[in-house]
């Protein structure tokens, strides 16, 4: 391991302190002069036309000081430019129970409660769509017209590669079967926020709890037609995300229309209940998977028939139909793969990105269908599973470059912690252990809005109080962010942790980066930092030359490592935005404890003296990194999803007690191999994998939004049960020791990947504990115990 | 329309604040919006989350089910009430040192119900601290960083 100073060791976050003692601000908390209080009127339907809305009573209300309507907003909006089916207000129609129709700002909350009370709305109910296979069905009266479809589809994607249908005519297992999902949500503990504040010449500053404060910045802009620099958007401290906070929203657009209209600064908050509305969470799924198995060869062929539910409107969702299918392309070689993905459009709050975006729900299946076929096979499901992952350096047959694969041995070694083969199939009835694993994108290499802009820029600055600034676009979301990019930064530079400040996600003062979501900021925004680092370094080395008498080193043109990966002939641009894994950083300089010491001569100043011999020219030191994603990928349709510079992978070995009498399922002790190439921060990474057991063993076996009629039922966390303390076992950690070639430091993804193998490593274990698959979640009690009948009556 | 504001008097943090408010004013809407003290977070305003909790003459409360009028004889302590400066509470203290906060929401109630479980018994069992744990939704951890944080406390505190 290379001796680095601060990368590498525990640190905790940089605001920490703020957080533990209350001082840090929520965009709920900050106190805005003479804000005017919004609220929203939402639909009671989940399906009906609008006939009328007459707010001239709630407009006559003393103290209102604006009402919005459909009628107020020309355009829809949506995070991905291929769906842009969203308005801010209801027009015309009204697609689910919750969707907003109109808003007011008022002097308080009160009036504010008032006047909506007295907006009076004119609906027509209409027949609701309320499940997935409903919505296949021919139609007049589409809930998006505008496609011109005679069904509710939204999304269809087909993908074939190799032959499939010989491959399981030719392999001695295959099985096949059919899995239901239920909906599953976010549930952050902040809900969702805004507060815009208004200038004399009409700019707006936008404090959101958003991930994506670049994209809420294009969106207000275009929804609002405002040029786009009177926009500015702040993410102050943020509670929890998960991808619930990853999309523009409609009370963002809402709150900033009525400060455009009232003049006045605007707060708006949400609800327990509105955030239940808002939702964005995991398609409910229905899929049909087929595994073909050979226990010479693996995998040799998956095919899949995927039906999710994508709710009212668009989200990412273009995106999740991709992600079901294409994530299926490890951890594991497939060399004969096809699937079908359709999203459907129902009445019901729409799905969106969760935690693990589209990778989790066909995991289980995956994951299932393959300890199914070992377990047929005689293999031990564990060491088969080692024995089967990808090799490094290689590409799937949909064309993933495949680069670092550090899970081998986290997972040999994980095994061995767990007491694995002492255990398997050795337990007595209703206890059992399983294992399971998964893989992830570290980021996604394309933009969603097509451009040819570096996918994260980090700005650095470096000022005559030694003070180095880091002013990124990233948003921490509470994972973290703003301490890896300090960590790295103080790491380059030879300075200790405090001396770095971050700035970060306020579309005026950092550039841009386009949010926390598909695991991108770590590697993306990481490697950015690293480079903009490495440039201040030499800056603070000339300056230290000059001081000593010496001459500038001369620095060698960045090279790939000997064993760089290129796809085809691409290869990312590595003079101006690569500058190695592990930089070596050739300047002949140490960096430490306050000094700068030439090697060679011994000569050295402080590090002072030659920030301030640096600066004398410029007057401030200011350096600019970049990260570029290499260009990848096949060239078919639909090639370019999935496509990241580098993957995650994950193993969970679980073990579990199963009451036969209750069917209640209760994890015991939980084992985690997580090869996220080099640990930057430690105590980071084990609290990103703990996290992501904690909503994979609650979406395993308790969390499930549910409707009726469209309406959600159970929205609030007493009856949106997720895991107490009680229910969490201990999690014994193996982070893998490897590095990735591109990865800053060698560093790859944590926050996701992790979730997805829980729940399959859940189910797994359950079959050792009594002996019965389950292919429905969550995996309630009702449904072990049915199981277990059904396997009694055999 | 509105009820006549009625005048209230609490002493929070060990100072006295009086407002002109609604008499049905909750607690958290006092803390929040009369005095401007914001470590008390609004996570569900149902008494479900946990992420209000204070304490009221030393025992954790939910502030956003109390009625403030009611509290006009008792002590009140807000999560800025604990630890002064760089002086941290223990708990504090580990809780940084554990990893046991991510996104912070629920940071404040974790801290406040530690301090009062522990000022009531310095070496609680486990029992004792996973419900008090569990008191508070935290989304973020999987809790099980903060029940290491709160163990250290106890165990901090036995070797004492």
């Amino acid at each position: 391991m290379k001796p680095y100073r601060i990368v590498g060791q525990p640190q905790a976050q940089i605001d920490a302190r703020d957080k533990v003692t209350g001082r840090a601000r929520y965009a709920d908390d900050l106190r805005l002069p003479n804000a005017l209080h919004a609220l929203i009127l939402r639909s009671p339907h989940a399906s009906a036309r609008i006939l009328g809305i007459d707010t001239t009573r709630a407009a006559a209300l003393p103290g209102v000081r604006a009402v919005l309507t459909g009628a107020d907003f020309e355009r829809t909006f949506g995070v991905l430019p291929i769906s842009k089916d969203e308005p801010a207000l209801a027009r015309e129609r009204v697609r689910y129970v919750g969707e907003p129709v109109a808003a007011v700002a008022a002097e308080n909350a009160e009036i504010a409660a008032q006047a909506l009370a007295l907006i009076a709305i004119e609906y027509e109910p209409t027949p609701p769509v309320l499940d997935a296979r409903h919505a296949l069905k021919p139609t007049d009266d589409p809930l998006h017209p505008e496609l011109k479809r005679g069904d509710n589809l939204h999304k269809q994607v087909e993908q074939r590669f190799g032959d499939p249908d010989a491959a399981f005519a030719a392999a001695p297992i295959v099985i096949e079967k059919r899995f239901r999902y239920a909906a599953v949500t976010h549930a952050f503990t902040e809900p969702h926020a805004v507060q815009v504040e208004i200038d004399g010449r009409g700019n707006l500053t936008v404090y959101s709890a958003t991930q994506v404060p670049h994209y809420v910045h294009l969106a207000l802009a275009e929804v609002l037609g405002l040029d786009e620099h009177r926009v500015r958007v702040v993410k102050p401290h943020l509670g929890g995300g998960f991808g619930g906070k990853s999309d523009p929203f409609p009370h963002e657009m809402i709150a900033a229309k009525l400060a455009l209209v009232s003049g006045r600064n605007v707060r708006l908050r949400f609800s327990r209940e509105d955030v239940f509305f808002s939702h964005h969470g995991r398609h409910p799924t229905e899929l049909t998977m087929k595994l073909g198995f050979d226990p010479a060869q693996g995998i040799t062929a998956l095919t899949g028939d995927i039906l999710i539910d994508g709710g009212a409107y668009g989200s990412f969702g273009v995106v999740t139909t991709y992600y079901n299918g294409v994530l299926l392309q490890g951890p594991y070689p497939v060399p004969n793969f096809a699937f079908r993905c359709r999203r459907l459009y129902t009445n019901k709050p729409m799905c969106g990105a969760m935690r693990g975006h589209g990778g989790v729900n066909p995991r289980f299946a995956s994951e299932v269908l393959m300890d199914m076929a070992l377990t047929e096979a005689g293999l031990d499901p564990c060491q088969a599973r080692i024995d089967l992952l990808h090799r490094e350096n290689t590409l799937t047959v949909n064309e993933f470059r495949i680069t670092s694969v550090g899970l081998k041995r986290g997972l040999e070694e994980a095994m061995r912690r767990s007491g694995w083969r002492e255990k398997y199939g050795k337990l007595p009835f209703g206890r059992g252990i399983g294992v399971a694993c998964g893989f992830f994108i570290s980021g996604s290499a394309l933009p969603i809005h097509w451009n040819e802009r570096p996918g994260s820029t980090v700005r650095m600055t470096l000022e005559f109080d030694g003070a180095i600034t880091v002013y990124s676009g990233a948003s921490d979301i509470g994972q973290g962010s703003d301490t890896v990019l300090a960590m790295m930064a103080a790491e380059v530079l030879g300075v200790e942790l405090d001396q770095v400040k971050v700035v970060a996600a306020d579309t005026r003062l950092t550039p841009v980066d386009l949010g926390s979501y598909s695991s991108r900021v770590t590697f993306m925004a990481g490697n950015a930092a690293r480079n903009a680092a490495i440039r201040m370094r030499r800056l603070l080395v000339a300056g230290a030359c000059r001081k000593l008498g010496l001459s500038e080193p001369e620095y060698p043109q960045p090279q790939p490592p000997a064993d760089f990966f290129r796809q085809g002939q691409r290869a990312p641009d590595f003079e101006a935005d690569y500058l190695g894994a592990n930089p070596d950083y050739r300047d002949g300089f140490e960096l430490s404890g306050g000094r700068i010491r030439h090697l060679a001569s011994g000569a050295d100043i402080a590090w002072l003296d030659a920030v301030h011999a640096a600066i004398e020219g410029p007057g401030i030191l200011q350096t600019v990194g970049n990260y570029r994603a290499p260009k990848l990928g096949g060239k078919f349709k639909g090639a370019g999803a999935g496509l990241s510079p580098s993957y995650s992978f994950t193993a969970f070995i679980v073990e579990v007690t199963v009451d036969p009498e209750t069917g209640h399922v209760r994890v015991d002790k939980a084992t985690c191999a997580h090869d996220c190439g080099f640990a930057l921060n430690p105590l980071a990474v084990r609290g990103q994998i703990e996290g992501c057991f904690h909503m994979g063993m609650g979406q395993a076996l308790m969390e499930e939004v549910v409707h009726e009629g469209g309406a959600v039922q159970n929205a609030g966390f007493l009856e949106y049960k997720i895991p107490s303390p009680f229910e969490e076992p201990e999690i014994d950690i193996v982070l893998s020791d490897g590095e990735d070639n591109e990865g800053p430091f060698g560093a790859k993804e944590a926050g996701e990947g992790p979730l997805a193998p829980v729940i399959p490593a859940i189910a797994n274990a359950i079959f050792d504990a009594v002996g019965v698959r389950l292919q429905e979640l969550p995996m309630r009690p009702d449904r072990v115990l049915a199981a277990l009948r059904k396997a009694g009556a055999r | 329309m509105n009820p006549a504001p009625h005048l209230l008097r609490l002493n929070i943090n060990g100072q006295c604040h009086t407002r002109a408010v609604a008499p049905a004013i909750t607690l958290l809407d006092f803390l929040r919006e009369e005095i401007g003290l914001t470590g008390s977070k609004r996570g569900c305003d149902l008494g479900e989350c946990g992420c209000c909790a204070v304490l009221v003459d030393g025992a954790p409360m939910l502030s956003c089910l109390l009625p403030a009028a009611d509290l006009e004889a008792s002590a009140i302590t807000t999560i800025e009430g604990i630890g002064c400066g760089s002086d941290l509470h223990p708990l504090q203290e580990a809780m940084i040192e554990h990893g046991a906060i991510q996104c912070g929401y629920c940071t404040p109630a974790m801290v406040l119900n530690g301090v009062a479980l522990f000022a009531r018994e310095p070496h609680p069992d486990e029992h004792a601290m996973q419900t008090t744990i569990a008191a508070t939704t935290c989304r973020c951890t999987g809790y099980n960083a903060i029940r290491n944080a709160y163990r250290a406390v106890a165990a901090r505190e036995e070797s004492r």
